[in-house]
């Protein structure tokens, strides 16, 4: 009994091992869980300027932040022939900053105040090849010091039937918690040396996101973006002052509620055998007064078949929100107030160039590790305020 | 005031006009066989994963965001 047992159980494996071995030539596709890529990116971030919200509009904005992700991608099929991503993701940054050091103004600034955001997310999509459709389903976390979110979102994706075209809807919501640590001389019964219990407030914010691609020709792909945001609750930030004219001393205080309109358009054109046109474009718009336009183009250039050179140049500007003063211009009439540069009418240029290398046998040899791509940008607002980036992309397959 | 008004509306109305009627005639069906170059890396109908940490300091340094396939706001503490 036991021989024909262990017979029947060798003759199901072989079967089994021959249904997979012939699975290139049938279109079977193997169930087991496969890694697809990984992808480490790092980048170095630096800043500076002289309009810090912390200090009412005035002061410095000097600002590093290093940034690191490692994300994994694994693929499986089920029995149906769908096919399964699980995508897994972290990311941590470390930055430290003047203005941050500034809530307690008898701090030294240079830089000093340094915090951790940690950020990690899952996400599951569940395609239908034959059928061109797509569900997904993901969550999110991000922890600092003064702020803890929590996000989820939910997809559906259906390609036409020439799979030339592809309409996506995505919904998202983030529920997020701001601890309320005020400017030191702001808070009531301050104790120095006394360690503080602070409160919180909460955010919300929740999104819906449309979006149609459509192949062109052979060379030309387009997208239309669309996204409808709400966010309600606090939506100041507790530790950012404004002076108004009369020399006091005031907490941020805007809006609880904030809708938001942005609209884009991409288009990618392959010109030739050697050059790639990517394009970018975005309307916003906001119930706080906000407009901004956004013009985006970079053009990859391919060195040889794996080596591309791609330099870019951004564009965007925008109008002030209108609860929006400088230092020392609000006064005791206005209901909301807030001195953040960030919201203030600017314009912005970003520009600079990335280089990326994919050789068929891997970088150094490795084909294992099947891309590297660097990038450095700068940016200038004309408000005074620059940055500089630097950015690698590490892809394992 | 109101004549200028009318010209830079018609004028949107026009280029708005020329990029539909473009994309409309030059639309072609193409088979996967023939998506070589839509199919590069570099085509992709989205952020690449470099530019992760340049979309995030530009939400935070700008008070738009979204319509990108990324942030739209909210999940940290900046806007």
């Amino acid at each position: 009994m036991k021989k024909k047992l262990f017979t029947a159980a060798a003759l199901f494996a072989l079967m089994h091992s021959y249904a997979q071995n012939t699975a290139d030539s049938t279109g079977f596709k193997s169930r087991k869980l496969k890694l697809e890529e990984i992808n480490l990116v790092s980048s170095y971030y630096t800043q500076n300027g002289n309009n810090a919200s912390v200090t009412g509009g005035i002061g410095s904005e000097k600002l590093n932040d290093f940034a690191n992700v490692i994300d994994v991608k694994l693929t499986r099929y089920d029995a149906k022939q769908r096919k399964h991503t699980f995508d897994a993701e972290l990311g941590i940054d470390h930055y430290t900053s003047a203005s941050s050091d500034m809530v307690d103004l008898k701090a030294n600034s240079s830089a000093s105040h340094a915090d951790t955001r940690i950020y990690p997310s899952l996400s599951w999509t569940r395609e239908n090849e034959t059928k061109g459709s797509s569900i997904g389903l993901g969550i999110s976390s991000s922890t600092e010091y003064d702020y803890q979110s929590f996000g989820a979102n939910i997809s559906f994706s259906q390609k036409t039937k020439d799979k030339n075209g592809e309409f996506t809807a995505k919904l998202q919501a983030l529920i997020d918690q701001v601890k309320l640590i005020l400017p030191i001389e702001l808070r009531m019964g301050y104790v120095i040396g006394r360690d503080e219990n602070y409160g919180s407030a909460g955010r919300n914010s929740y999104s819906a996101s449309l979006s149609y691609s459509q192949v062109i020709n052979k060379n030309l792909q387009i997208m239309f973006l669309a996204d409808a945001v709400e966010q309600k609750g606090y939506l100041s930030l507790p530790f950012h002052r404004v002076y108004f004219a009369d020399g006091t001393v005031h907490q941020e205080n805007l809006p609880d509620s904030r809708i938001k309109i942005p609209l884009g358009f991409r288009a990618n054109y392959f010109a030739g055998d050697k050059i790639i046109i990517r394009s970018y474009y975005r309307y916003y718009t906001d119930d706080w007064g906000l407009k901004a336009h956004t013009v985006n183009i970079e053009v990859p250039v391919k060195i040889t078949s794996f080596v591309s050179v791609s330099p870019f140049y951004r564009y965007y500007q925008q109008s002030a929100i209108k609860y929006f003063a400088p230092y020392k211009t609000h006064t005791l009439q206005d209901v909301y107030y807030v001195s953040n540069y960030d919201l203030s009418k600017f314009n912005s240029n970003f520009f600079g160039a990335g280089i990326r290398l994919a050789p068929p046998d891997g970088i150094l040899h490795k084909p294992h590790w099947s891309m590297l791509e660097i990038r450095y940008g700068h940016y200038t607002k004309n408000i005074g305020m620059n940055s500089d980036i630097i950015s690698m992309n590490l892809k394992f397959k | 005031m109101l004549l200028n008004f009318i010209k830079n509306k018609i004028a949107k109305l026009f280029f708005a006009g020329v990029v539909i009627s473009f994309f409309a005639t030059s639309c072609t069906s193409v088979k996967e066989y023939q998506k070589n170059k839509i199919n590069d890396a570099e085509m992709v109908l989205g952020n690449r994963k470099i530019e992760k940490s340049e979309l995030s300091f530009q939400a935070y340094r700008e008070g738009a965001s979204g319509a990108n396939g990324g942030k739209t706001g909210g999940g940290c503490g900046c806007n």
